[in-house]
């Protein structure tokens, strides 16, 4: 039973499913924002199972074990993790205290391995590229947890399951001012955290040429590209149970549908920012307005 | 689906450019832009020779380039699809005589589909393209 829910349901398979669905609707979005027809519904499938045909190549200078090992990792983080989430959706009796604490570990994993891949490939390019994902990781984890701070202040709990039913008592944590306030920070730190436009800062195709991930090819692109799909549903769906309360009904999958759209605006509609930008962005912008949101939400707002 | 069919589905192009006068390159982008948009074939433009699944090369190969064309086809994972784009690249072009060139690119890497023009129009290769996937569907 425990391996059905990591392998089939709520786990891989149906996150993998629902992620190359999400990762289809934001090409297709993209594509029309640009006027343009946009790809196949199958796409995100067949680029998975085109990368698993193809050939792995291992650079020359590389340290091999942590290079091939990383994006595996990877991929098992976000399976735990999106395991985590998806059976507290489904049943709420399920979860331990400070699963909290547990899902942010295990989401920061992706990014550590990449650069830890990135690293390991001996390639200057990844290297740029791992740099400048360790000082995004730096900048946007502060701004993240001040904003997971918030929910966890206001129900005094630290597992999914109990602020989830707070929420179906209380009313949604985002109802309230410093709700918003943390909602609001976590949406943006979400968009750096899927490396999406405005901090996609470590891939940056077409000024370092895909940076962490230039040297990876096949199956071992392919497990950092299903990580990216599952990444896309689950960090999305993790923050509308802390904030967004309750999601396990119809109007759950709607929520989450108005996040995704808020994910391909921004992506959009912003341009590249510099590595430094960000920083400041985060640490002058971001943190200072979660830090007011706990200061409102400690007098009770 | 085979093997075959499921490579034509989704063709990431690395696009490698050896002293072109930059017109093919134009072209090329051309053929990703809204009037054109091979998006809808699952074909996208790739930053790194490891993430490819087909070498678009342009231009008279010089001589700095041809070594680097030889290494980066060595490099790529296979399988590869070459394809030469525009007169230069298949035929050397008005560089017949030069003393610069070491083209054309089938003198150094095997070639799948040849587009000529000088440019080719975006439907040139998009028909280029289509060589390719029927070539890849018969594997």
């Amino acid at each position: 039973m425990v391996l059905f829910y990591y392998v089939v349901f709520p786990g891989f398979l149906a996150v993998f499913v629902a992620g190359g669905i999400a990762s289809w609707v934001e090409r297709k979005l993209t594509a029309r924002i640009q006027a343009r027809v946009g790809p196949p519904f199958l796409q995100p499938f067949y680029d998975i199972k085109k990368l698993f045909i193809k050939e792995i190549t291992i650079p020359e200078h590389s340290t091999r074990s942590i290079f091939m090992f990383s994006p595996v990792v990877a991929f098992a983080a976000v399976t735990v993790v999106s395991t985590i989430v998806g059976l507290n959706l489904i049943n709420r009796a399920y979860g331990f205290n400070g699963d909290l604490i547990v899902c942010v570990y295990l989401l920061l994993i992706p990014s550590v391995c990449v650069v830890l891949g990135a690293s390991a490939s001996g390639n200057p390019l990844a290297s740029l590229g791992a740099s400048r994902e360790i000082k995004l990781v730096l900048s946007y984890e502060l701004a993240f947890w001040t904003s997971l701070a918030i929910p966890v202040l206001k129900t005094h709990q630290l597992k999914l399951a109990s602020i989830m039913g707070f929420q179906a008592q209380n009313g949604a944590i985002a109802s309230s001012l410093s709700g918003i306030i943390a909602f609001i920070v976590a949406i943006i730190c979400m968009q750096a955290k899927l490396a999406r436009v405005p901090f996609d800062i470590p891939e940056a195709e077409t000024e370092i040429s895909g940076g962490a991930y230039i040297e990876y090819s096949g199956p071992l692109l392919g497990f950092f590209k299903i990580t990216q799909y599952m990444m896309l549903v689950i960090l999305p769906l993790f923050l509308l149970e802390i904030f967004w309360g309750p999601v396990n009904s119809p109007v759950g999958i709607l929520k989450y549908l108005l996040l995704l759209f808020i994910i391909i605006v921004l992506e959009n509609t912003n341009p590249r920012l510099k590595i430094d930008q960000a920083v400041k962005f985060f640490w002058f912008g971001l943190f200072p307005l979660g830090v007011i949101g706990i200061i409102l939400a400690m007098l009770g707002m | 689906m085979s093997i075959g069919g499921i490579l034509s589905r989704s063709i990431w192009v690395f696009h490698f450019a050896s002293g072109p006068c930059n017109n093919c390159d134009i072209e090329i982008l051309d053929a990703l832009t809204p009037r054109f948009d091979l998006e809808r074939f699952g074909i996208k433009l790739v930053g790194s020779i490891k993430h490819a699944d087909c070498m678009l090369v342009t231009g008279m190969i010089n001589v700095k380039g041809a070594p680097r064309l030889k290494y980066l086809y060595d490099m790529a994972p296979k399988p590869l699809a070459v394809v030469a784009v525009g007169g230069c690249a298949c035929s050397k072009g008005i560089f017949k005589d030069s003393y610069y060139t070491r083209g054309p690119v089938d003198r150094i890497i095997p070639v799948d589909a040849y587009v000529p023009g000088c440019p080719p129009r975006p439907e040139a290769i998009i028909d280029g393209i289509v060589k390719v996937v029927k070539k890849l569907r018969s594997v």
